[in-house]
């Protein structure tokens, strides 16, 4: 590698697929590795160019886009019950989205969220089962309790193969994502199945003791107070504690934190089980709080928009609580279109295309554009 | 067809402010073994890469055969007829000898059973004329660094290759495979080729080679026949007159043994032994000084010292203590402190500020934290006063370190690693890639920690760094102490043969 | 027919698809670039071929419509891995969130609407009187020959060929064979591609043969089975073949072992592969953790030019 003027260049040349011959110039895309920190308008842009990107698909299905966005903007932002419906919605994304950030400061890849949340909502609704008589306190917490273990604990599956057995954490938690789904199936149909429920299967509905508060006649509940005390002590605890230290440490330079004498294994078991424990709550805050019953489809993949979340708000507390809002509203707009015919699962059309130009963007910026003509003749 | 093959005239390579090669003029002939002598740093591999297509010049002129070239790129090299053995070979691993060989070859989509046999049938023969012996149909990875090393020459030679570059070919060559490739090279010179061999092993240069070149900072110092010289007179050239230098005033010290490492053995990654038998020892209030041509254990020395890396069999000993296993916090705990070869590789966290990366050792101690918690203010004045006493310029406390300039980064380092009072300081190429005031300070800081009474165990490629520093100056070589000498009696030459792998001699006076 | 047969019969059936996808991520990382979009690029390839196919009532027009789909999105990934040096796992990771919503958009209007024909099959009228095998080969679909072919003709060329040289020069030690003069951009791209369209077949393979209709989420995590299966076969299409036969075989036990009547919720049947998965990967990783996986060396690291050893 050459080092000039102390900066770390390498030219690289975009390969055409078909060479031409006899140019004059050449746009020569020089990579910059040392611009790692790209502005913070990519996220804004990448929104923007996805937007259009989708737009596109949206006039195929003969509809006019901007008639499209301005209705789910409507939709989730408009009105009063719009507004709390996105809160409701953004509630998961954060707790969720903040679980997939703190692991990704290790380069963690935490994408069994959606599983982790499926055991949280599980085992929530196993107090509301075994322990059905229980006072609202006592009964909340413990389903808080269990939330998080359950999800804590299916973190842990996720990260024991890859410390000891070198098994990329992707493949592990993608697989635990569908068999907490089947797990989800079977106590739904089978043990945990309401017998009065003829329409809707899933579990006996909750109690009023078994469901969290709720501001006023909204939907939107207490779980937004954990997914914000969460979002503040994992801000304090990077920055001010111990553990926080070392995990700044690993992610910005894993070789030198070994050389601080820094055990990394233990940290990303330590990691993923907040990870997890987190979705947990999200699991437990959903079906406590909004749906009241253990069902089928009890998240529209919360986990996986979660992630696109996260990476959003670059893995920043405050970002995390924006980007989760805008997703949040995303979600309700996607279903307030389908009045007018269209899908919802535009929005997760759309949550892809961001995150693909986000990707992009990341990297565009690194590259600069060179204009330099090409000798033919000597040397240098 | 004798004659000069290669001529590089007036060559000149800068990379950024340091002038790697500096107006060299070269030439070699055909059928000859011409050896490029020089230390470690002295510019001839940047010479030879030039020469390969893997740089370009900045300025000055190359002709093979009498033509002037324009090497631009390994492609053109390849097509002039020149062909390079680098010292980390370009080998797929997971492929055989014989398909590395042939890769990129444009011959033959289809390569069936028959196609194969053939090759290897042709492989072996080109092999086998040059007295290289190999596996043809192993892959890479099964094979020892030797018979990989084959695999590259015979690579050059499939591709026509008339001029032969071999970058430090025998670093990583036993004894019995020296002679062989010897008998090799002398083969191809027999054929009429160009070998030219960059190394800084003065006994193999005056055993194998018909003419040698000697650099010296980047510099062609002067070019002559092996009969008509010997090894003292090499090594006078290589390392350079006797300079006076500057010793560091200092009083004799008589302090207790901190450091003993008996009889050691280490072994690297790949099962490759680094540390044979090895033994050392460090006293408090000295600074002892590991000399050595890199690659001769040091890296695994230093890595055993601080707990990154353990060793098998013998004993090591540190303040009255049997250190039982290698462990990163113990070494931090008793007292070892580390600066590392690559800063910013391995001491620094790039991204984070001054006082993250002033924290890195010792934020678990009660001073820097409470009940889990970093006691943010005190931490910030701590490092405050530190970045001050230390002079280490940076705009802000929170500036990423990546921004600070070496030197900087180096006494912040340093800053780290001295603060909680060390009983003894690992330090290895610690003034690496530092200017002249930097370089001062880095020694005027080993000093201070020698007169505080802690032991200095100095690892450095910079023979006069270690003698103006070092209490005593100890060989490494092959992975065990070949020698040893103290303030007084240690000079260039002398330490410069043992560097080279050559014993204690009678020496004429010098 | 007896239980054996029909097992095979149903292991070829619903591991063809797995085979298609396996062999797509093949290329793709012996190439050097990790995919883990399949799970998306299935989902596109069958929505692709339902659209297709029920608006056209043409099979073949489905399928090129279906490989000209998959491949421009396998062109994106390569520009965002080779070309800018993207992220591959979040590039990856997109894909698949892309192609999920994408394909739920897309197959609404068609959801459910059952297609014109299944996967057609090649009778071999002299084959289906050979005992045993006469019945699983002598009425097979084109589809699982066309992988059977495949495996075959990657197998020849990955260790026969000097492109298949050269694939894995790419994919081992790009500097090297950049060095040597070999084209890493264009290797990497061709073969993404490539693989995309594989994984896309391997999608319109499971709508064809396996579910008549289109519906949301078709694929139930199949192409992440696939990615893991990659790794399970160290990359090497023959072993492919084995096991991806071998988790069709388990995807199909469930049902199986159902009809015989077991008390087993069918639930945990279906848990199998998914926990088989991580078992088998949990195996590799431990029996393999001193001798080189075969994983490709450069696998997931992208290549700069000047950036030299």
């Amino acid at each position: 590698m050459s080092l000039e003027n102390g900066r770390n260049t390498a030219g690289a040349f975009l390969e055409p697929l078909s060479s031409h011959s006899g140019k004059r110039f050449s746009l020569r895309f020089e990579y910059d590795a040392s611009r790692i920190r790209s502005p913070w308008w990519t996220p804004i842009v990448s929104i923007i160019l996805a937007l259009l990107l989708c737009a596109l698909f949206i006039a195929a299905n003969g509809m006019n886009p901007v008639l499209v966005y301005e209705k789910m903007f409507r939709g989730a932002f408009g009105t009063a019950y719009g507004l709390t419906e996105t809160m409701v919605k953004a509630i998961p994304l954060l707790l969720c989205g903040l679980g997939i950030a703190v692991a990704y400061r290790i380069s963690v890849w935490n994408i069994g969220a959606e599983g982790q949340l499926t055991v949280g909502a599980m085992a929530a609704t196993a107090v509301t089962i075994y322990f059905p008589d229980l006072p609202s306190f006592w009964s909340l917490s413990l389903m808080l309790l269990f939330g998080i273990a359950a999800g804590a604990l299916w973190g842990l599956l996720t990260a024991i193969p890859r410390t000891h057995f070198g098994v990329n954490e992707l493949i592990t938690s993608l697989m635990l994502n569908y068999v907490a789904l089947l797990a989800l199936d079977y106590v739904v149909f089978g043990p945990w199945k309401d017998p009065k429920g003829f329409n809707f299967p899933g579990s006996p509905m909750f109690t009023a003791a078994q469901s969290l508060p709720v501001l006023g006649s909204t939907r939107l509940h207490i779980g937004l107070l954990f997914g914000l005390i969460a979002v503040v002590i994992y801000y304090l605890m990077i920055r001010f504690t111990k553990w926080g230290y070392e995990l700044r440490l690993i992610g910005a330079n894993p070789i030198a934190a070994r050389y601080a004498g820094i055990p990394i294994k233990r940290h990303i078991i330590i990691v993923m089980l907040i990870s997890g424990g987190l979705a947990g709550i999200a699991g437990m805050a959903e079906v406590s709080g909004v749906t009241h019953k253990l069902m089928q489809g009890i998240s529209p993949g919360y986990g996986y928009t979660a992630i696109i979340v996260a990476w959003l708000a670059k893995l920043n507390p405050l970002g995390l609580i924006v980007t989760s809002i805008l997703f949040g509203g995303l979600i309700v707009g996607g279903y307030s279109v389908q009045t007018i015919g269209l899908p919802s699962s535009i929005s997760e059309m759309l949550q892809g295309s961001i995150l693909f130009f986000l990707i992009a963007g990341d990297m565009i910026y690194r590259f600069r554009i060179r204009r330099s003509r090409v000798q033919l003749k000597g040397g240098r | 067809m004798r004659g000069t093959s290669v001529e590089m005239r007036g060559i000149v390579k800068k990379f950024g402010s340091v002038t790697a090669s500096d107006q060299v003029d070269f030439s070699a002939n055909a059928g000859e073994i011409h050896a490029l002598l020089g230390e470690n740093g002295a510019g001839k591999s940047t010479v030879m890469s030039m020469l390969s297509g893997v740089y370009r010049a900045d300025e000055g002129e190359i002709f093979i055969h009498g033509k002037g070239a324009q090497i631009r790129s390994p492609k053109d090299a390849a097509q002039l007829g020149v062909g390079m053995v680098f010292q980390n070979f370009r080998l797929v691993q997971s492929l055989t000898a014989a398909e590395n060989i042939v890769l990129g070859e444009k011959s033959s989509f289809w390569r069936g059973r028959k196609w194969i046999k053939n090759k290897h049938k042709e492989i072996k023969a080109l092999a086998e004329r040059f007295g290289l012996n190999f596996p043809v149909d192993r892959p890479i990875w099964q094979l020892s660094v030797g018979e990989q090393q084959r695999v590259e020459i015979v690579k050059t030679l499939y591709r026509g290759a008339d001029i032969i570059i071999l970058d430090e070919p025998t670093s990583v060559l036993t004894p019995g495979e020296v002679e062989q490739l010897f008998e090799t090279l002398r083969v191809m010179k027999q054929a009429g080729k160009t070998v030219i061999m960059t190394t800084h092993k003065m006994k193999e240069v005056m055993a194998s080679s018909d003419r040698i070149s000697v650099m010296r900072k980047g510099k062609m110092i002067a070019t002559l026949t092996t009969a008509d010289t010997d090894e003292l007179e090499l090594a006078r050239l290589m390392v350079g007159k006797e300079v006076t230098i500057t010793r560091q005033e200092r009083e004799a010290t008589e302090g207790d043994s901190l450091l003993e490492v008996k009889d050691v053995d280490v072994y690297a990654d790949h099962g490759r032994k680094a540390l044979d038998h090895f033994s050392l020892n460090v006293c408090k209030g000295e600074i002892v000084g590991v000399a050595g041509v890199a690659g001769n254990g040091q890296k695994e020395l230093a890595e055993v010292l601080t707990g990154l890396r353990g060793w098998r069999s013998g004993e090591i000993t540190f303040d009255g203590k049997t250190v039982k296993s290698a462990s990163v916090r113990g070494a931090i705990d008793s007292g070892i402190s580390h600066v590392p070869e690559n800063r910013m590789k391995s001491g620094l966290a790039g991204r984070l500020g001054s006082v993250d990366n002033l924290l890195f050792k010792s934020y678990r101690s009660e001073e820097h934290s409470k009940f889990g918690f970093l006691k943010s203010a005190k931490n910030r004045l701590w490092s405050q006063e530190l970045v001050q006493r230390f002079n280490v310029k940076t705009p802000e406390l929170e500036t990423p370190v990546q921004q600070l300039s070496g030197g900087n980064q180096q006494k912040l380092l340093f800053a780290r690693e001295i603060s909680h009072r060390p009983k003894l300081m690992v330090a290895v190429h610690p003034t690496q890639g530092l200017d002249v005031g930097a370089t001062a300070g880095v020694h005027d800081l080993l000093m201070e920690l020698r007169g505080s009474g802690s032991g200095v165990l100095l690892i450095s490629e910079d023979l006069d760094e270690l003698l103006q520093l070092s209490d005593r100056i100890l060989v490494i070589y092959n992975g065990s102490i070949i020698g040893e000498s103290t303030h007084e009696e240690a000079n260039r030459e002398s330490i410069g043969l043992l560097m080279a792998g050559i014993h204690n001699r009678e020496e004429s006076a010098v | 027919m007896d239980f054996t047969t029909q097992l095979l019969i149903a292991a070829i059936s619903a591991g063809t698809p797995l085979l298609l996808a396996t062999l797509g991520g093949i290329l793709n990382e012996r190439a050097g670039i990790i995919q883990l979009g399949a799970e998306g690029l299935m989902l596109m390839g069958a929505v692709t071929t339902c659209i297709v196919y029920i608006r056209s009532g043409n099979l073949l027009l489905a399928l090129l419509a279906t490989v000209a789909v998959t491949a421009v999105l396998g062109l994106l990934h390569s520009f965002l891995c080779v070309t800018l040096r993207a992220n591959q796992t979040m590039s990856g990771l997109a894909m698949t969130l892309f192609g999920s919503g994408l394909s739920a958009y897309l197959g609404k209007p068609i959801s459910g609407i059952p297609l014109p024909g299944t996967s057609p099959k090649l009778h071999l009228a002299w084959l289906e009187n050979v005992p045993f095998i006469g019945k699983i080969f002598g009425n097979m679909d084109y589809l699982t020959w066309f992988s059977l072919l495949l495996v075959l003709a990657l197998h020849l060329l990955i260790h026969r060929t000097s492109w298949g040289l050269h694939l894995r020069a790419v994919g081992d030690s790009p500097a090297t064979a950049d060095v040597m003069g070999i084209r890493v951009q264009l290797i990497r791209y061709s073969y993404v591609i490539t693989g995309a369209a594989l994984i896309g077949l391997a999608g319109a393979d499971m709508v064809l043969a396996y579910a008549p209709t289109w519906n949301e989420g078709l694929t139930a995590g199949r192409g992440w089975i696939a990615v893991g299966l990659v790794i399970f076969a160290r990359w090497n299409p023959l072993r492919a073949l084995f096991c991806a036969y071998f988790f069709g075989a388990l995807d199909s036990l469930g049902f199986r072992i159902q009809l015989l009547g077991s008390a087993v919720p069918p639930y945990f049947l279906k848990m199998i592969p998914y926990l088989v998965t991580i078992l088998v990967l949990m195996y590799l990783g431990y029996r393999n953790r001193n001798k080189p996986s075969g994983t490709p060396e450069a696998l997931g690291v992208p290549y700069i030019r000047e950036q030299r050893f």
